[in-house]
């Protein structure tokens, strides 16, 4: 059984890439062994800047020999039939079988393809491997036609078992494979000869490579967490910054410097974004005062100085960077103090927003008279609310943002409140934003909702009157996660409003758009429109709750279906009534008196509305029956009065054994008329008693 | 190897020639048109395309208008210089050498750390883009290192290898200086000591103010029309040429000044301030149309390798 092992060294695989590409060689060279009838015991795939390295224990060294028997023309078919089966088959005639099917007698030719050995495979596994890899962007290099993520230096194709190694011999647009690698670029130049994945991995490491990227990893968050340590910080961690860097480096070394005192009044989130995005550095937090005071970065060799030219010229870059950033910072404070937050959204009106939507300016307007509006709807003071509006997006036109866009909302906080506008006006320049994703949180201070809302219902409105609604997989103004975000601010905060009141936030939000040009002409959002995304959007989100589609649907039949969190909580509250025993039964109780009834209202083209009279009743069950619904019928009206759908339907549940009992006792269609048209009236009483507490026609059974 | 310091801004510009030079490029001059990066150079531009192989370097002074600062700014200026390497096909120790013209220039490769740092590089105003890296030294960007794969619309085959240094930013870095205009131009201990301030302060400051206020907008929008008409009027032009004999004779390259010219007048325009958000793509989409528009014209050439 031997061991096979591979590396594609190449100039430098951009660290994004990587975790990807690990898991794709694996997948298809062991998938393609498989396939050609190789079997393994274990794989497993690396990465450095500079190769990706697969090793497979336990290979098969051959694949098996397979028989096949395969049917041909009938014995006495013409003799040029009979030929081109042996041609296709590599028969000779004499060894083809004659068997007779029941149709008379036929030709088989036992075919017999012969296992072949594992580096024949291999070759031909890693040669298509290497030709189909399917990077998300690759490139042609020199004067080849080879294709890959950065220019291929070497493949290094190793079989080893107790014999020794076997260079598997495969050669790609110029490049044999061999037994060679290379270690660090810097601190360990020239090629050496490898036996084996161990010895591969050990030499490497004595050539400055450390090949698992977790190890990487581990070493740098160790060392970082360290280094902080000691000096009575603590390192500010970031995994996906910590796996950027990892896929940056072969030998880790891990250094720390300071930011010079000059910089460390900057917001910690500029000084933060600014060493993360363009040096990639991590931030060390003093944890008494949460100030960033120092920074760690991450170099690719040691040197004789310890790192101490490599420390200060990083250091010299970060200086000049945040030089760049407390001139931005700086600069923008001295505007807002001098013109004001609103002073700096002046210049929005040379923004555009989407050329069919006009300018941010114009939206900033339409977001305030719509916040105004929703503001008493949330309990917010309205003139604060849209003073809030007004400046929400200033930041947009601050330098900081201009250099930094994933920093807006949280400048607009800060230079709001160096402009002396109040704190609830400061916290929704940020939060209005919010939430920013499924995990981020919603905002609960009733200034940030007001605007939040506003802000996602005139995007919705907007995209509506212009026709730009999502479709399928394409949704490039985000407008799903838009809805999202106004049903998450409205049922996270149990807001109650009536969304599609007319008036009401989507009117108000249509009319403030206008009829807008879209590539059907011009046209006006809807409020009914808007109402069905929202609805769907509504769905997914309590999907995830557990809560069915249909059992959605039926509350959404009821009125007020634009209260999405009245929405919900009859969802939930039906949801918990058909977990029931009793639920489900009157589900089906509910179905079979519906049907009756539909059926005979059908045929008989009148409507059993009205009338049903315990005068005519004659059993029992149906006495019982009608008590029963006269019973839940008072506790249910109330109960929807008072929103409380548990008792609702617990009142409605109480109608399961009466139903079940009457329909077991009576024969609806008795042979007397006046019995029959009462009791089908009966069952009317059991729909509509139904259907006032939702539409249960609409729950798939 | 000179591995000691050295001591200027021309200097190491001239290191860089010496080193390129013995490397096998052809030392170009840098081209006497108005653009806005070294890849504008017909040399770079029109060269990487078609089969010839190529090999050259120079140095471009090159235009941004949208970053004057007035020669205030310690980084940035709307005139600087780029050096160009581009070599076709890109031989397989491109890395190596380009390692080595670091060393040229002073950098200790065992005291510094250095990384290619995934960058992919597309000039919408061409119709180029290819994948490569920014070479960071200690951190700092020092170079833009990129296998052309698409120019002017046309694949690239053989494909070149393209290196860009951006001169000052890199001298600043190897001479230990923090402030530009401070920098050293010439020997220090010469008998007249030039820094990169006593040559450009001015030209700075006078720039911008032409860039950001003194630009003429509705001539520089007739001289973008006047451009543009001029290329495609040069191209249309009948490739039988009776004075040259009977080889066609397709005038490329003065079509192609005038694509670079429109370029120009773009960026000019950009940092008046006219140009709306809309707007932009459509004279991006235009001057690339004329990029195409040449590049398809020069692979029919000699020099193309289509005749």
């Amino acid at each position: 059984m031997p061991d096979l092992l591979i590396e594609l060294l190449s100039e430098e695989i951009p660290a994004r890439m990587q975790p990807r590409a690990r898991d794709d060689l694996r997948r298809l060279v062991t998938d393609g062994l498989v396939e050609a009838g190789l079997t393994y015991a274990h794989a497993a795939a690396f990465s450095t800047p500079r190769r990706l390295a697969l090793a497979v224990e336990g290979l098969a060294d051959r694949s098996p020999t397979l028989r096949e028997e395969r049917k041909g023309p009938r014995a006495d078919a013409p003799a040029q039939a009979i030929e081109g089966f042996l041609r296709a088959t590599g028969v000779p005639r004499e060894a083809l079988i004659e068997r007779d099917t029941g149709r008379g007698a036929v030709l088989f030719a036992l075919v017999e393809r012969p296992g072949r050995p594992a580096a024949e495979i291999v070759a031909e596994v890693l040669a298509r491997t290497i030709r189909d890899f399917p990077w998300p962007k690759s490139m042609r290099w020199g004067a080849g036609s080879l294709r890959w993520v950065r220019p291929l230096r070497g493949i290094l194709c190793l079989l080893t078992d107790g014999a020794g190694a076997e260079v598997v011999p495969l050669a790609l647009d110029g490049i044999a494979a061999s037994g060679t690698t290379e270690g660090h670029r810097f601190m360990a130049p020239g090629r050496f000869a490898v036996t084996g994945f161990e010895d591969y991995a050990a030499r490497l490491r004595r050539a400055h490579v450390i090949l698992d990227p977790a190890e990487r990893e581990a070493k740098i968050l160790h060392e970082a967490r360290s280094l902080a340590f000691a000096a009575g910080l603590e390192l500010v961690e970031d995994p996906a910054l910590l796996t950027e860097v990892a896929g940056l480096v072969e030998w880790p070394v891990v250094l720390m410097g300071e930011i010079g005192a000059d910089y460390l009044a900057l917001p910690a989130e500029v000084l933060r974004t600014s060493m993360r995005e363009h040096q990639k550095f991590f931030s060390v937090r003093n944890p008494r005062s949460g100030r960033i005071e120092r920074f760690v970065t991450v170099a690719n060799r040691e040197t004789a100085d310890h790192g101490a030219t490599i420390l200060a010229g990083n250091a010299r870059v970060l200086a000049a960077r945040l030089s760049d950033a407390r001139f931005f910072w700086e600069s923008d404070l001295h505007t807002v103090r001098t013109v004001g937050l609103e002073g700096m959204a002046e210049g929005l009106r040379a923004v555009t927003f989407h050329n069919r939507l006009g300018s941010q300016w114009e939206r900033v307007q339409r977001i305030e008279a719509l916040a105004r509006e929703i503001a008493p709807l949330v309990g917010a003071p309205p003139d604060l609310t849209a003073e809030a509006a007004r400046v929400c997006k200033a930041d947009l036109q601050s330098r900081m943002v201009g250099e930094f866009p994933e920093l807006q909302g949280i400048m607009g906080r800060y230079y709001a409140a160096a402009a002396g506008l109040p704190e609830p006006v400061a916290a929704a320049c940020e939060d209005h934003y919010r939430p920013l994703g499924p995990a981020d949180r919603v905002p609960a201070e009733p200034v940030s909702i007001a605007v939040a809302l506003a802000d996602r219902i005139d995007t919705l409105a907007g995209f509506w009157a212009i026709g730009e609604k999502p479709t399928g997989s394409k949704d490039p103004f985000a407008l799903r996660r838009a809805a999202l975000g106004a049903i998450r601010l409205i049922l996270d905060n149990g807001l109650r409003l009536r969304l599609a009141a007319r008036p009401g936030p989507f009117r108000t939000a249509g009319d403030l758009v206008g009829p807008r040009e879209s590539d059907q002409g011009p046209s006006h959002a809807s409020e009914t429109d808007l109402l069905a995304f929202l609805h769907d959007r509504l769905k997914v989100h309590l999907r995830e709750e557990g809560i069915r589609h249909d059992v959605i649907d039926a509350v959404l039949a009821m009125p007020g279906s634009d209260d999405l969190t009245l929405v919900v909580k009859r969802a939930r509250a039906l949801a918990a009534f058909l977990a029931t025993d009793d639920g489900e039964n009157l589900v089906q109780g509910f179905r079979r008196a519906n049907n009756i009834l539909t059926q005979a209202e059908e045929r008989d083209g009148v409507e059993y509305s009205f009338g049903a009279d315990p005068r005519f009743a004659e059993d029992p069950a149906e006495h019982a029956l009608f008590a029963a619904l006269d019973a839940a019928e008072a506790a249910i009206a109330p109960a929807m009065q008072a929103e409380d759908f548990a008792a609702a339907m617990a009142a409605m549940a109480a109608l399961r054994a009466p139903i079940d009992a009457f329909f077991e006792a009576v024969q609806v269609n008795a042979p007397n008329e006046a019995v029959r048209r009462n009791r089908l009236n009966l069952l009317h009483r059991i729909r509509a008693l139904c259907l006032s507490v939702a539409d249960l026609a609409k729950l798939e059974g | 190897m000179p591995a000691d310091t050295p001591r200027s801004f021309q200097e190491i510009i001239l290191r860089l020639q010496a080193y390129w030079g013995a490397q096998g490029c052809a030392i170009l001059q840098p081209y006497d048109m108005e653009v806005g990066a070294g890849t504008f150079h017909p040399a770079t531009t029109l060269r990487a395309l078609g089969t010839r192989p190529w090999a050259a370097a120079y140095v471009q002074p090159s235009r941004r208008p949208t970053d004057g600062r007035y020669g205030e700014n310690p980084n940035r200026l709307q005139h600087y210089y780029q050096y160009q390497v581009i070599i076709k096909p890109s031989p397989p120790d491109l890395q190596e050498l380009y390692l080595g013209s670091l060393e040229a220039i002073g950098i200790d490769l065992a005291l510094h750390d250095i990384r290619f740092v995934e960058d992919d590089w597309e000039s919408p105003t061409l119709g180029a883009w290819g994948l490569g890296w920014e070479v960071w030294c200690d951190g700092m960007e020092v170079s833009q290192f990129t296998y052309f794969q698409q120019v002017g619309g046309h694949d690239c085959h053989p494909v070149s290898g393209e290196l860009t240094y951006g001169l000052e930013r890199l001298a600043m870095y190897v001479l230990g200086v923090d402030h530009v205009m401070e920098m050293p131009f010439n020997d220090p201990a010469a008998p007249i000591p030039l820094s990169y301030g006593d040559i450009f302060r001015q030209t700075e400051r006078e720039y911008s103010r032409h860039n950001f206020d003194g630009a003429d907008t509705a001539m520089l929008l007739r001289h973008f029309e006047d451009a543009e008409a001029e290329c495609r009027r040069l191209l249309a032009f009948d490739p039988a040429d009776p004075k040259a004999g009977d080889r066609p004779n397709v005038m490329v390259h003065p079509a192609y000044d005038q694509c670079i010219k429109a370029s120009h007048i773009f960026n000019l325009l950009d940092a008046r301030g006219v140009i709306s958000v809309t707007e932009r793509q459509a004279y991006i989409g235009r001057v690339r149309a004329l990029a195409k528009a040449c590049a398809d014209a020069f692979v029919t050439t000699e020099a193309g390798g289509g005749a």
